[in-house]
């Protein structure tokens, strides 16, 4: 029997009678890379926060590498951080800053210079020991905030949203070099993030949290191809699974909501299809253009169809779709696998 | 074209004077112009109505150079300085650092601390004298409380020079403590944060993070409070009147006392000179050295 790596049991945190977090219990295997997912004020950087040890507990437990760390000081925990904004020290130069934990805990100067070495190699920064943080680029920066981490060689490391001040292209190399350091590294990684691109792609685990609640833990592929809610369903995808309401659709009048992926639906002929939409608008993306729909009891309908297409907004179009495509919701919000029984004839 | 440009070129530089002349003409009426009729005058001898006042040179110097009482002022003021500009800053860091934490009722306690600097120097004078007054004075009373002699702490010379300093002190702390306030303010949470996940004490994080931080500030201050050491005087007026026996005299108590009591203008112009020169060279240094080290965000 394998016991988890970190454990949070029933965490919950609240600021003033506001939530925080509520409820929240997670079981992280070791070596793993998990995200952390969901929108702005879900809680998701409170919980790293709790794992850290910057924020403790209000209820629950909370433990590490077998270890009761629910009150432990943030240094007794075994861990490093990326921050968001890097929190790198202004006045010092990026080899002070990476052996500022070194030289806390007192490690002799010779191993020092030797670890500050492999990180800085391992990230790409040698060369750079002398410069302030002030004369480095974001991603150069971003990769100082790295090194510190891995230089402290610590067996969990916990990422605040490490890659949010960078420019789109390079996040995605960032990530790729984040995702091989873990991997070569052997280190548990979790990784706070709103975008859910970083989440899928990144993570062996997903923890996508909405208001406080975790709302579905699982693969990546668990949280696209089977989500557990409509929150789920319509959080995770680009773009996100639509809903239709049960009753707008014949035979699953019994169904609260029924989800659909954009990739599962089709363009018919007129008259052919199972719904008839009006198209809102057309978003060209090179291979594929997603194209808008509305309908009166449906919300997110998208249809994707390959290469250019323009059509003019307003235009109806009637879409086709197959039923073991359909994902069913019950009327709180939940999935349900049953099939709805069809209404006697 | 060419000749378009060069109107340009004219009518941007006219926009630069113009800019710049409000605060030159201020500067040269009240600053530049009266330090050369100062350091012009000092080297002038005393005008009275018989002898009227001649070129001497460097004459006024001299004669300050030998008058035992300039030497007593100066050993003074170095003690006035070097009291009260190390212990405020140190105490308006320790001030900053705790109020800047997260204690019960910060505001108020910021209120207190600034409180002295509020109060105009006179009547912050006024009320010490309340305070050292032998007999009477809370000091003394407190004192008394414990079985101690009563002590007349402004009216005998061992104890008059440091009774000013610590009124002094009292004053400026409180406003340099909210530069420091302020400076602490800039310095972000998650610095603390990543310090903490290192595992550095509170003592490691001040002292290798937060003091290093605060450079620009401390610099700021110590100029400051030089300037102010030679500066703050109305106190003086109302507690010693510099003495007893020039006891806790200053400079620039003496400059005034020698140009408006006993109406010397010419040697009050030359200890002026003095005065500027040596403060100009200590921020010479401070900017020239202090800020080399210093790491400006």
């Amino acid at each position: 029997m394998t016991t988890p790596f970190v454990h949070v049991e029933n965490v919950a945190k609240r600021w003033n009678g506001q939530l925080g977090v509520e409820n929240v219990s997670l079981s992280i295997p070791r070596g793993s890379f998990v995200a952390l997912l969901g929108p702005s004020g879900c809680g998701k950087s409170t919980t790293l926060r709790l794992l850290s040890g910057l924020e403790l507990p209000d209820e629950g437990r909370i433990s590490i590498d077998g270890r009761d760390v629910t009150t432990a000081a943030p240094s007794d925990r075994n861990l490093s951080m990326v921050f968001q904004s890097y929190a790198l020290f202004p006045h010092l130069n990026v080899a002070e800053n990476v052996v500022f934990g070194l030289k806390v805990r007192r490690v002799a100067a010779a191993e020092r210079r030797e670890k500050l070495r492999r990180a800085l190699e391992i990230t790409g920064l040698l060369g750079y020991e002398n410069r302030k943080p002030g004369e480095l680029s974001g991603g150069q920066r971003q990769r100082v905030a790295l090194a510190r981490a891995i230089v402290a060689n610590q067996p969990l490391c916990l990422m605040d949203e490490p890659l949010s001040n960078l420019d789109a292209k390079l996040r995605a190399s960032v990530r790729k070099d984040i995702k091989k350091l873990q991997v070569d590294l052997g280190i548990t990684v979790v990784y706070v993030t709103h975008d859910q691109t970083e989440a899928m792609s990144m993570a062996d685990m997903v923890v996508l949290m909405k208001d406080g609640h975790i709302q579905q833990i699982g693969a990546p592929e668990d949280l696209y191809y089977r989500p557990a809610n409509t929150f789920v369903a319509e959080f995770v995808g680009s773009p996100p699974m639509a809903l239709i309401e049960g009753a707008a659709l014949p035979g699953f009048e019994g169904v609260s909501l029924i989800g659909l992926r954009a990739e599962n639906v089709h363009v018919t002929g007129p008259g052919q299809g199972r719904l008839r939409c009006q198209v809102s608008e057309c978003e060209f993306l090179g291979s594929e253009t997603f194209i808008g729909l509305t309908h009166p009891s449906a919300t997110g309908l998208t249809v994707s169809m390959p290469g250019l297409k323009t059509i003019p907004a307003g235009q109806s179009l009637d879409i086709g779709f197959a039923d073991e495509h359909l994902h069913f919701f019950d009327a709180s919000g939940r999935r349900t696998e049953t099939r709805p029984p069809r209404p006697a004839e | 074209m060419a000749h378009h440009v060069n109107i340009e070129r004219r009518r941007q530089a006219i926009y630069g004077w113009l800019l710049l002349s409000p605060a030159a003409i201020l500067l040269t009426t009240f600053a530049f112009y009266p330090s050369l009729a100062t350091l012009w005058s000092s080297l002038f001898s005393r005008g009275t109505r018989r002898r009227p006042s001649e070129f001497v040179g460097t004459e006024n110097y001299t004669d300050l150079f030998a008058d035992p009482t300039f030497w007593k002022v100066v050993t003074n003021n170095l003690i006035y300085a070097g009291a009260t500009i190390p212990i405020s800053i140190a105490i308006a860091l320790g001030m900053a650092l705790w109020a800047n934490s997260k204690i019960p009722a910060r505001g108020f306690v910021r209120t207190a601390y600034f409180t002295p600097t509020v109060l105009p120097m006179i009547a912050a004078a006024n009320l010490w004298l309340f305070f050292y007054t032998p007999g009477l004075g809370v000091l003394d009373q407190i004192g008394s409380l414990f079985g101690l002699p009563s002590v007349n702490w402004l009216g005998q010379p061992e104890t008059a020079l440091w009774a000013v300093i610590v009124v002094t002190i009292w004053k400026e702390a409180g406003f340099f403590m909210i530069f420091y306030l302020a400076a602490l303010q800039t310095i972000p949470e998650d610095l603390k944060e990543a310090a903490d996940i290192e595992g550095a004490s509170r003592w490691t994080y001040t002292r290798r993070i937060v003091l290093p931080l605060l450079m620009p500030t401390t610099l700021f201050i110590m100029v400051n409070a030089l300037i102010n050491s030679v500066k703050l005087i109305d106190h003086l007026f109302i507690l010693t009147k510099g003495g007893p026996n020039d006891a806790s005299k200053l400079i620039l108590y003496y400059i005034w006392e020698m140009a408006f009591a006993f109406f010397d203008a010419p040697h009050a112009a030359a200890m002026t000179i003095m005065v500027l020169v040596v403060l100009g060279i200590v921020a010479g240094i401070k900017f020239t050295i202090l800020d080399k080290r210093t790491h400006y965000q």
